[in-house]
Formats: C-alpha cells, structure tokens, sequence
C-alpha cells in the first residue's frame, strides 16, 4: 500500500525530469545551451512579479479545466467536449457582466454561476445521449466543441455586438481583476485563482465526502454492481457530465471576468481544454494532483515566452511539454523500471 | 531418482504475510500428484515459485535430482516444467498451430514454416490423444478444445512435468472426464503430473498421492488409495468438515414471498419466464433446480427490480413489489446475493469497507445530511468482517485483492446485515472451497432458522438436496414441480429438469 502511494508520487516526478532531459538533449542536438534555455524558462515563468503574475493567470483556467476532466474520469467518462464548455462559459460569463448593473456582491457570483450553469448544460447534452441512447460521450462531445465555437463567435457577432469581433468590456462588480494585485505586480493577476482552488477543494469534497461522490465513485467503477445496490446509474452519468462541465464553464469566466474583461471572436480553439486533458492525465484524476499539473503546464507554457530570448526556439518548448506528457501517457514503463530495480535491490 | 520435483522446506514471504512455510512437495515420475487446498491457502504461491515468477526466502528446488535456481519461466521451461493456467493465455483469431509456435516459430527463409507446425502440432496430439484440430481457430473451438491447445503447448516447447492450475473450474461434466482421461494417457507416455485443485472427487478419481497445503504451511503428503474425502477434507480445512448439511426441520410460517403468473423477458426480447408462480414461506429454504437457461437469472433478477416484469405479481408480505426500482426493493426487505458476485456483487475497485455500504450509504449513520461519515462505515466493516470471518489484511483492503471466498463471504455479511424478510441466495457457493461451502451453508440454515425465507438457486444437485427444505424445479419458465428433498432422487430431479412429467401417484 505505502509503496503504491510512493509509485503514485515518483512516477510523475520521473516523467517530468525525463521530459526535461530530453528536451536538452534535443537543445544540445540542435547547438543551442540547454541550461541557458531552462534559465531563460524559469526566469519567463518566475524571474520577476509580472512573470509570476502572468504563470498564474495562465495556470487559473487549466486547473479547472483539469478539475472538469478529472471529474468525468473518475465517474468513468471521457469529456473531450471541456473546449466547448470552457467557450459558452465564457460567453455566458461576459454576457452577464456586459448586459446587467448589478452590486458586485451580486453581480461577480451571477456570472460565475452563469459560466457553470451554461458549460453544465453543454455538458448535460453528451451525458443525456449517452443515459438515454447509449451514444458514446467522445463523440458528441467532440462535435459540441465546434457547436460550441462558432456559436459563440456568431452571438459576439450578431447579438452582442453589431458586427464586432469582440464585446464590450465587462462592468467592474462583475470583474475578477483588482488594482492592488494589477499595480503589485503590472500583470493580468486576477483574484480567479482563488476560484479555481476552491474548485479543487469542491470537486474533492462531492467525491470523497458525500453519498452522491459514493455514487458517481461508484458508477465510474461498476455500472452492474451500481444498479444492483439501488443506485441511477443513468442519472448518475447525466449529473457527472454535468459538474464536468460546470467546472469547465467556470474555466470559461477566469478568461471572461479575470483574464481578458471580455470575449473576442476565435478563429480556433483556445486549448484550454484540450490542455485539461492532459493535465488530469498528469495529476492523476485528483483533484490536488490537476492543481500541481496545471501548475506546472502554466510555468512551462508561460516561460516559453522567454526562451527566445535565450536564442531557443519557443516551438522546442512544445516539444519537450509533449515529451513530459508521453513520459506521463508511458508511465507503465516507468513504473517497471522501478520494480525491476527494487526487485534487483532485494 | 526418486523424484522429477522436490521442493523442500519452501518459505515464501509478501509484505506483512507468510504465503508459504515450511511446504515440501516431492513427485514421482509418472505420477498425478494433488496439491490441495482452500482458496488462498497458498498453491498459486507455490507453484509460481516452481515456476519462477517468485522467488523464494528460503528452500531448496530440485529438478531431477539436481538444485536448480529457477530465476524465471524460461529457466522453468528449460526444466522441462510448463504450466496449464485457469486463465487461458490464447490469440483468439489466431488458429491452434499459430497459438502453439507463438514465440518459437520453425522459420523457412524468413517466413513462418506453418506446414511443419502443424504436422508437429498434428503429431503431438495424435500422440495423447489430445483430437485436436491444428488449423482450427480458438474463436470457433470450445472451451475444453482452448484448453486442450494450452496443454499442446507446453508439450510441444517440450514439457516433461505439466502443472494445471484448478483445470476443471471452466468445464463441462462431460469434459471434465475427457481431461481426466487425457491426464492417464499423458502419465502413461511418461509426463509427471501437478494437479492444484480444492475439488475432492477429482482427486479421489485420478490422483496418485496427494500434498495439502493449509493456510501456507504443509501439512504432509498422503497416498491417494489410503484415504477418503473425508480425511483430505479435514486435512484440508483443519477440521471436521461435514458434507451432509446437518439442520432442524423447517418450521414455515406465513408466506413470505408469493410469485403469480409471472412472465419476464430477457435482453433479447424472448419470454424466459413463462407463467410462474411460486412461494417461499418464512423460516424455510427453497430451492430452485433446473438446468441453466431455463429462466432462472431472469426470475431472480424479476424479483430484485433489475429486470422488467412483462406481467404477473410479485407480492413480499402481501405488498406488491412489482416492478419497483432495485432500491425500493431492497428497502422492502430483500436481501440478494448475486450470482455474478464480481460483476453485480461488489465494486472491485472500492475497500472491502465501502463495500459493506453499497445499498445503505445514503441512511444513518453511514451519512448525514448527504456526507459521508467514513467512521461510521469502517466500524460497521470492521464488525462485519469479524463476524463473518472474512480474511482481509484490514476493512480498508479493496476487495479486488481478496479472494473469492471471502467476497462472498462479505457479500453474505453485508446483506444478512440488513435484516431482510427475503434473501435470495444464486449460486452462493459457486468455486469456493468446502471450507467456504459449508460456511454459507451454514448461514443460509441460521438465516431460515431466524424466520427468514430464503430462495436459493443452485445449478449443483448436492447443494439443492442438502440445504432446501422444498425444491422447485424450473423447467422452460415455469415450476414444473415442487418435491421434498427426502422424498426424492438426484435420478428424479434430472428427469423433472429435463421436463418429464411427474408421473400420476407417484406423490
């Protein structure tokens, strides 16, 4: 038992110092200095306040955006569809802010509780269908994405705005950011990560502490047994899909009410989402485990920024993100390694 | 040499448990040696250390005469050591020659040399009478045909000592006495035999000599021809073990459980249970005999609310609870223990401990207000496992890691806990060990004698006649008829569950 709560802890570490080497070897592979590259990395993530600053409001939206897929994982679901959730969150967050006059106390909580509201009912949409008619949840999760894209770049267009690409600024008693922590730091730092780890406590807390957690839990394991001992299963799946996706909609408004103060039309994906997917991956589908990924995810794409300026391409740093998450995806092997050498130590 | 395998004075630790102490086990060439014991006594154990996935702490193998250090299974192999797993380790689209050679392939110029596998796989089979066909694949062979490809393969890499691991779970009567013979013919040829059973008859039937393992320690050897099943039983389990099932006369009281005319379809739409009525009364034990297929599953699921009831009523103490959700059900006052313990019986994945709270986490104290009080769940567990003798490390072990007679004993547990009127009890005693059997039996006996009334489903003979105080024999849907044990013949039941009809008078 100790052992595996070791393994649980070594084997993302390994994963990470693996990614990290290989990525100077490919530095060193291409004449460029690795540790002038890491420096430059560490320095763009944390070298002075606006750089932390900036690491954490990058940080804020994966941690619930993990916090949504981990959600779903654990209840035995696969929500590819956090992207669009993250969308109409936003969307939904903006508009609040946007079209209503309302004190902050009431004004900031509405829009975050819109934000949540709407990515649960895009969420609802996959786990209905797949209660209902068993259709597998990947794949109307992946097309509510693109539902969910271009019909929030259309309500910008048409409904929000006349023919903008982007809405208006969101009112201040709806706003996250706050002057003492911009003027502290001359960073986007918003108060959203607060937010975002009370979400990690929340989705800790209905899991772990409450009979619905005992359900989902429970479902996630074993449907048959789940119905056997009384439970909805098919509510079950509905409900998870939708606190997935409410954890996704509130990913949405960090970028709406923190991040940006408004929303603009989007070509593409933001990644937020799909990102989140590997950051429960690597956080092992806990919620303490997503905050750490999502940490580090933010660090390393933040401090990219600044590796340039260390002569490395900022694309190398994709490169060895990518290799930290298919030392993650390969954790088996790792996990070997390391029997194999504890067999060997005996 | 005396011996093709000596394993001498084999101690085997895990982390905080002695899976092996002080075993011998010493077999002649040309002989099917037993290993017997109950369920996690500690065989597997011992044989994955012949067969070198463990290593053991201390202890002497001898092969042949000669120490030998098995490091793995290819130094195993070398040995001439293979083993037949329970668990069949088959490419299921590939064809029988394919499975065999995979891993040592005869090559021609680079390609696989099929024609010569196969004449080889043709030749072997022929030899021991194994009928099996090379070009077949394992998707359209049986069962006992998939296990007979695992027993080529370890002759065709070479095997002179064949271990097979509880080969029977898996089969048919009438395959099982194929495979006895296959075993008398591969001795004949020379090949030494380890048979790992917990099953008594098999080896009354065709053991030479017999080595029993309790709770991880040896506990001696005997000669097959001097002892009976009695001895291996109490050898086996400690104790005296009884095989008649000893219990007051029922005393029935007022109806319990009262079934009419009910009909109820399968998942494929087709009306399994055709008409049926049927009641258990409490403070006595039904059972239900029938050859398997006959709506048995779909009556029991009909009445735990997994599974729609097309027409017809089920009523519990005169209230009907037909078609009612699993949960009110169980709230009504029925317990169940599942035939598939694995699939509906237990969430794998949890602790022992939560499992104990399955159907009843959501009520005082196990949770308050919606939140669960994890204090109050672990001492219930705790409780439960001691009562019920469940052997566990501790209640927060998962119950993926216990074996398979313990799980059932928790599940027992866990719904005699609730003090239903009405447990149904399918296939309670499916591959567990006599010690085990005699357990549950046990506790479905004090079930009844508390006043409950208790609907047991059984596809073994000897548990129907022993344990039920009436039989109901299902035969296409519908009870065909109701007997008294000491009235009847395991003869007669066999003809009333193929559907004979009862001959006029003969009540």
């Amino acid at each position: 038992m100790e052992s595996n709560r070791l393994y649980n802890l070594l084997v993302p570490i390994i994963s990470v110092l693996l990614g990290l080497l290989f990525g100077a070897i490919i530095m060193l592979l291409f004449g460029y200095n690795p540790i002038t590259g890491y420096v430059a990395l560490w320095n763009g993530a944390f070298g002075d306040l606006y750089f932390a600053g900036e690491t954490i409001v990058k940080v804020t939206p994966y941690i619930l955006s993990g916090l949504a897929v981990a959600f779903a994982f654990r209840t035995g679901l696969f929500n590819i569809g956090v992207e669009g959730q993250v969308f109409v969150g936003w969307l939904a967050s903006v508009w609040v802010g946007t079209a209503l006059q309302l004190p902050m106390i009431i004004h900031l909580p509405l829009a975050i509780l819109a934000a949540a509201v709407a990515g649960g009912l895009w969420g609802f949409v996959p786990g209905f269908l797949k209660a209902k008619f068993g259709v597998h949840e990947v794949i109307v999760s992946i097309m509510m994405n693109y539902i969910a894209l271009y019909t929030c770049n259309a309500i910008i267009r048409n409904v929000l705005t006349d023919s903008a690409d982007k809405t208006d600024r969101i009112a201040e008693t709806a706003s996250l950011s706050s002057p003492w922590l911009t003027e502290l730091t001359f960073s986007r730092l918003h108060y959203g990560i607060l937010i975002a780890l009370l979400g990690a406590f929340l989705m800790w807390f209905i899991l772990e502490k409450t009979t619905k957690g005992y359900e989902l839990r429970s479902v996630g394991f074993n449907q048959h047994a789940s119905q056997y001992a009384g439970m909805n299963v098919k509510s079950n799946i509905v409900l998870s899909f939708i606190i997935s996706g409410g954890f996704a909609g509130v990913a949405g408004a960090m970028q709406g009410l923190g991040t940006f103060q408004f929303m603009s039309v989007h070509s593409g994906f933001t990644n937020i989402g799909f990102d989140g997917i590997a950051v429960a991956l690597l956080g092992g589908n806990t919620a303490i485990g997503s905050v750490l990924a999502a940490f580090l995810f933010g660090t390393l794409k933040v401090g990219a920024l600044n590796m340039p300026s260390a002569g490395v391409p900022e694309e190398l740093v994709d490169i060895v993100v990518a290799l930290i998450i298919f030392f993650v995806a390969s954790g088996y092997i790792i996990r070997w390694v390391l029997n194999r050498m504890q067999k060997e130590g005996k | 040499m005396d011996y093709v395998i000596e394993m001498l004075n084999i101690r085997k630790e895990f982390p905080g448990i002695v899976a092996n102490n002080n075993v011998n086990l010493q077999v002649k060439p040309g002989e099917i040696h037993a290993l017997l014991g109950e369920n996690g006594a500690g065989k597997s154990t011992l044989m994955n250390v012949l067969f070198g996935l463990y290593q053991p702490e201390q202890g002497e193998i001898k092969v042949k005469g000669e120490t030998v250090n098995i490091t793995n299974p290819n130094v195993a192999n070398e040995l001439g050591i293979g083993m037949v797993h329970q668990h069949f380790m088959l490419v299921d689209t590939f064809t029988v020659t394919e499975n065999i050679i995979l891993g040592m392939e005869p090559t021609k110029k680079g390609t696989v040399n099929v024609a010569k596998a196969e004449k080889e796989v043709k030749e072997i089979s022929e030899r021991y009478g194994l009928k099996v066909d090379p070009s077949a694949k394992i998707q359209d062979i049986s069962v006992g045909m998939q296990q007979r490809v695992e027993i080529l393969k370890t002759l065709y890499r070479g095997a002179d000592i064949l271990i097979f691991d509880e080969p029977t779970a898996v089969l048919t009567p009438q395959e099982i006495s194929e495979l006895m013979d296959i075993m008398g013919t591969l001795v004949k040829e020379g090949k030494s035999i380890i048979l790992i059973t917990h099953k008594l008859k098999e080896i009354m039937e065709v053991c030479d000599r017999c080595t029993v393992i309790r709770k991880g320690e040896g506990i001696g050897t005997v000669n097959v021809a001097d002892t009976s099943t009695n001895e291996l039983a109490s050898l086996m389990v400690g104790r005296e073990v009884s095989f008649e099932t000893e219990k007051r006369p029922a005393e029935p009281k007022d109806d319990v459980l009262t079934i009419q005319n009910l009909q109820v379809k399968d998942a494929r739409q087709i009306n399994m249970v055709k008409g049926l009525n049927l009641q258990v009364r409490a403070g006595e034990i039904v059972g239900i005999a029938g050859v398997d297929g006959n709506g048995q599953s779909e009556l029991i699921e009909a009445i735990a609310g997994l599974r729609n009831v097309e027409s017809g009523s089920i009523t519990l103490n005169g209230k009907e609870i037909t078609n009612l959700s699993p949960r009110k059900v169980t709230e009504s006052g029925v317990a169940h223990i599942p035939q598939d313990r694995h699939k509906y019986g237990l969430v794998l994945d949890f602790p022992i401990g939560e499992n104990m709270v399955l159907q009843t986490y959501y009520q005082q104290p196990y949770s308050k207000k919606g939140v669960l009080r994890y204090k109050e769940i672990y001492k219930k567990a705790k409780s439960l496992i001691e009562e019920f003798d469940v052997r566990t490390p501790n209640e927060y072990t998962l119950a993926r890691s216990l074996s398979g007679g313990n799980q059932q004993k928790a599940i027992i547990g866990r719904e005699l806990d609730r003090s239903p009127d009405l447990l149904i009890a399918a296939q309670p005693t499916r591959g567990l060990d006599v010690g085990a059997i005699e357990f549950i039996h046990q506790r479905l006996i004090e079930a009844r004698d508390s006043g409950k009334a208790v609907l047991l489903l059984s596809f073994e003979l000897d548990e129907i006649m022993n344990v039920s105080d009436r039989i109901a024999v299902m035969f296409d849907g519908q009870v065909v008829a109701n007997v008294l044990p000491h009235e009847t013949t395991e003869q007669e039941l066999g003809l009333l569950m193929a559907g004979s009809k009862r001959k006029v008078g003969e009540q």
